[in-house]
Parts: C-alpha cells; structure tokens; sequence
C-alpha cells in the first residue's frame, strides 16, 4: 500500500476550504434558529427603545440614532461569540467530534482558524439581516447614513473578528458545566457596558466609569458603528476604533490558539 | 517498512493544577502512563495491545495518532515522524475511537464525504465510495439519517467506514467493541478481518481476551505503561504456567491456602494475594476438593472458586499478579 491511494497530495487551503464548507453546510441548515437565537434579543431592544419609548414620549425620537449602532453592535457581538463558543464547548468537552478535523491532515491552528473565519461570517449575516429589520421598527431615523458603506462593512469584519477570536479563547477555556454562567457573567455585562444604549460620550457623567468601559472591547465596535451610520452623533474617532479592534483581536487570537492547541493534544 | 516503530516512548502527564498547595510542599508527582514502550508493527500485520484499564494503551493510541504529546522518545507511523511531522502521519492514519464521535451536525453520508474532503477528495470520488462503505457495513439505508438515529453498533462502524475513507496505511481502533451486542461485535470482528486481508496493518487496544486472541496476528501484553510480553497468541499462551488455574476465594487471609496448595501432588504454582489464592494444576477436579478441605481444617469458608484453561487470561495474571477486567 503506498500512503493515501485515493487522496492525493492535498494542499492546507484545499482542506481548509474543506473545513469552511463543512462549517457552511451546518449553517445553511441551521439559519433560521441561529438568526432567531442571536437577533431576537437586539431586536427586542430595538422594539421597546426605538419604537414604543419614542411613542409614549418618554424618550426623544433622536434616540434611535444613538441606539440603533450599539444595537447592530450586540447582535454582531452575539452572534459572533456563540457560533464559536458553543461549538468549541459541545465538540471539545461533550462528544468529542471535533476529532474529525483534528486528525485532518492540516496543522491544528488551521482548523481553529476555520472556526474563527465561520464565525466572523456568521456575525456578518447576523448584523446585515438585523439592520434592514431595525430600521422599518424603527421608522425614519435623524441622520442615518449608509453613505459610508465600506466603513459599516469594515468595522463589522473587524468587530466580528474580535469577538469570534474571543469566543475562541471563552469556548477553549470554559468547561461545559459553566456555560450558562459564563453567558450571564460574562457576555450580559459587556453588554450593558459597551456603550450600546448610549454613546461614549455620555459617560462623561460618570467619569470613572468613562474609563472602566475602555476594557469593554464592544464600546469599539458600538462607537464604530455610530461613526460609519449616524456620525452627528458624538463618536469615538475612527482610527481609534480600529486600532483597538485589531489590538483586541490580536490578543484574544493568541490566548484562543493557545488553549485550543492545549485542549487539541490531550 | 514497519506499520510501526517506537522507541523509549513515554508520556508523563502533569499533576493537577496545585491550588491552594503551601508554599514549600512538595510538587506532586505526575502519572506515568507510558514508560520507556519499545515496539514494533509490521506491515500489514494485526497487533493487539492487551491490557486493563489503566494500562496504557489508550495512551500509546493517542501519541500515535498525533493527539497525544510523548514526553520523551521516537514513534514512526507507516515511516512518518509523529513528533516531527504530525501532518505526515495523519495522512496514512484511520482512527476509529473508543466511544463513536459522529460529527452530529452532519449526516451520516455527509459524514464520510466531509472526512475525504478534508483529506483532499473531491466529493464525486468521495460519495461513491461512501456509498460503497455504507452499503459494506450494512448501513446503507442510513445514508440520508442524523447520526443520532443509529444505534450503537452502527455508529461504530459509521467509525470504522469514515476511518477508511482516504485509504489509510494503518488503522487504530481503541476499544472497538466496548458496549457493543455479542452479535454487533461478532459483525464487527468480520469487517476487521476483512480490512486486514485487504492489506491493512491493524492496531487494536482491547481488554477482552478472546477478541485479542482470535483477532491478532500478535499481542502486545502492557500493564501500568510498561511492556510486559510481545508474540503470537499461540506462543504467549505456550508461555503461560502450565495447568488450569484455580482461583479460590476465601474470607480471610488465603496465604494458609496457597501453603497448603503447595504441597498437594501435581501443583505447578501458587500464591496468594489477599483472601484470593492462584493455584495451578493440571487435574483441577482433585485438586479443588483438596483446596476446599484444606481452607476449612484452616477454619476458612470458602467463598468462591474461579477455573480458568491456560489463556492469554492466565498468563496476564502470572505476569501482572491482577485480572484484566
């Protein structure tokens, strides 16, 4: 027998094309519940903050601006997260399937970077069907602007990428038990804390606070956003805001690989 | 070129994570689960490595397949480096683990098809030869199902057909048939017979005796990460004490028994090892009536007695002092 008789000498993008095909597959099949499980909550926000508030008149008709760049934020954040935590957990901790691609012949990093790569597309689809949805809830919003598409279509990337790499480290280091609190704990926080409901800017009110947030790497992709869609606004500068991201991804792809290289080789 | 080759292969792993350990205690030790393992598999051959629980051959599985780092010593797979080059070796490797791992988000042809695609098969080559396996392993009109809807012995030997789908040169199974029905292994022991007269070497863990012995060309025997005997089954039973042995149970002390074991006419061997007692004898009838007698005048009740022929069983027990299973 000579060394594989049926598969010829593969080369690392053919299988790493393999390994996001299969990622895609999955997806393609799960779309609806994916779309529901990580949109559905933005868009609750969306429908109390921006629409019912604004017409009981408890808060002002510009408040969707502030609102819908933090909202579009979360469900990247979200999405991003779970579609690369949740697999890590279940594939690494509970069946063990994740085998399969480990023992695909392809240096291990490369099939993280395939989780990373599905994930950050997966946090695209989930902004990108979000914003249409949040605008007609929405109704016509104070200077909105999709005039700076290839920004919106940028931070979204960037964004998705920091969060997916995260997901990675979260999902590789987070034992299936504790999946629930890690999600309360961790992610509900970030949340609330990532300049979402309200720009940056307002912190100035409580300047501790102002500071503190900085750690929150979804105040970057928040503040992104209101720059690229509603830039009246007050926003974070632009070049800062990348900067950030790919700092922020940078570090949480190191740590990622790191523990998902340790749980790969038992 | 040898299917497998290592030398001096050991693999400690790390204590646990010492929390809350004062400072000045001293470290604990980490478990050695493979000391010094010499072995060697030929081409095509179909080796078993025997042991129980605990042995190490889940161990030696892992740092041959790549999956698991060797603390110190060489391994070759099929001439391939598994520390130096891990991608090498996963390419002339089929893996079917101890307990099913479907990718269960796929279907079960998806999941033969997806595998060859990440050994670089194109999907037209890949989807007939799935159906060509699942139809082999009796499995066929699964080929649309989720994988949950399989049973066990179906999973496995979904397994055994994804472990074959790039042609491997060598084939791990651990633990093959753990959990599976008399009749799902015999259908199992089939298929592997039949891979192995195809040309492929075969390296199977087992803690079933019988199924190391009607399997393997050659048994490895290891206990406690360490090899303890290598050769056909044929010639490791030669090797085992002569005579049926005779395990005899009693509610004390059995050192009394082995005694008077040993001076009984035609006993090979005896021992004891806490209330059980291990004579070897070639005429178990007599020699149990007198084991029996001479327990009671012992004041001891005898609380179960265990005949076993010469075995691989009896020689792992001369060789390890405990049972397999």
């Amino acid at each position: 027998m000579t060394a594989g008789a049926a598969a010829p000498r593969q080369d690392t993008l053919a299988i790493f094309g393999a390994l996001l095909r299969r990622d895609a597959r999955v997806v393609r099949r799960e779309l609806p519940f994916f779309l529901l499980r990580t949109t559905l909550q933005p868009l609750l926000v969306v429908f109390v903050f921006g629409f019912l508030l604004p017409r009981m008149g408890f808060v002002r008709g510009g408040y969707a601006g502030a609102l819908l760049p933090g909202v579009l934020a979360i469900s990247i954040t979200l999405s991003s997260v779970m579609a690369i935590a949740f697999p890590m957990i279940v594939e690494f901790g509970v069946t063990g399937e994740i085998e399969d691609r480990l023992l695909a012949p392809i240096g291990t990093r490369w099939v993280a970077a395939a989780k990373v790569v599905g994930a950050v597309v997966q946090g695209m689809l989930a902004a990108f069907f979000l914003l249409p949805i949040a605008r007609l809830i929405m109704g016509p919003i104070e200077g909105l602007t999709v005039a700076h598409f290839g920004i919106v279509l940028l931070l979204t990337v960037l964004g998705a990428a920091a969060f997916s790499t995260f997901g990675l480290w979260l999902g590789t280091t987070v034992n299936p038990q504790q999946i629930g609190t890690m999600f309360g704990v961790f992610i509900t926080p970030l949340i609330f804390f990532g300049c979402t409901y309200y720009p940056w800017q307002g912190l100035s009110v409580v300047p501790v606070m102002k500071y503190l947030v900085l750690l929150n790497p979804l105040v970057y992709v928040s503040e992104g956003m209101r720059a690229a869609i509603t830039p009246d606004l007050p926003h974070m500068p632009i070049g800062a805001v990348i900067a950030a991201l790919l700092t922020i991804t940078a570090i949480f792809w190191t740590l990622g690989m790191r523990s998902f290289r340790r749980r790969a080789l038992g | 070129m040898p299917a497998i080759e290592t030398h001096g292969l050991r693999k400690v792993y790390a204590p646990p994570p010492a929390r809350g350990r004062r400072a000045g205690a001293s470290a604990p030790q980490g478990v050695v689960a493979l000391d010094a393992l010499d072995l060697e598999v030929r081409e095509g051959e179909f080796f078993g490595l025997l042991g129980p629980n605990g042995a190490g051959k889940t161990t030696t599985i892992g740092i041959l397949t790549t999956r698991v780092l060797a603390t110190a010593g060489t391994a070759f797979v099929a001439g391939a480096d598994v520390i130096r080059d891990p991608v090498g070796v996963r390419r002339r490797i089929g893996v079917v683990p101890q307990k099913p791992n479907p990718d269960r988000q796929l279907r079960v042809r998806e999941n033969l098809v997806f595998h060859a695609a990440y050994f670089g098969i194109p999907t037209a080559a890949a989807t007939a030869r799935a159906d060509a396996l699942l139809e082999q392993f009796g499995i066929a009109d699964k080929a649309e199902a989720k994988v949950e809807q399989m049973s066990g012995g179906q999973q496995q030997r979904l397994m055994i057909a994804r472990a074959l789908m790039h042609e491997p040169d060598v084939i791990f199974l651990d633990e093959p048939t753990v959990g599976l029905d008399p009749q799902a292994r015999h259908d199992l022991w089939d298929i592997l017979r039949a891979q192995h007269r195809a040309g492929h070497a075969i390296v199977m863990t087992t803690h079933y005796m019988e199924e190391a012995d009607t399997l393997c060309e050659r048994v490895a025997i290891v206990d406690r990460g360490q090899l303890l005997a290598v050769d056909t089954p044929a010639a490791l039973k030669q090797r085992a004490p002569g005579g049926t042995l005779i395990e005899i149970s009693v509610d004390g002390d059995a050192a009394p028994v082995a005694e008077a074991a040993r001076a009984l006419p035609g006993v090979l061997r005896a021992a004891a090892e806490g209330p059980v007692a291990r004579v070897y004898a070639p005429k178990p009838g007599e020699t149990v009536a007198a084991l029996v007698r001479a327990a009671e005048q012992g004041g001891r009740t005898v609380t179960n007695i265990h005949l076993a022929p010469p075995s691989l069983e009896t020689l792992f027990i001369s060789l390890t002092g405990r049972k397999l299973q």
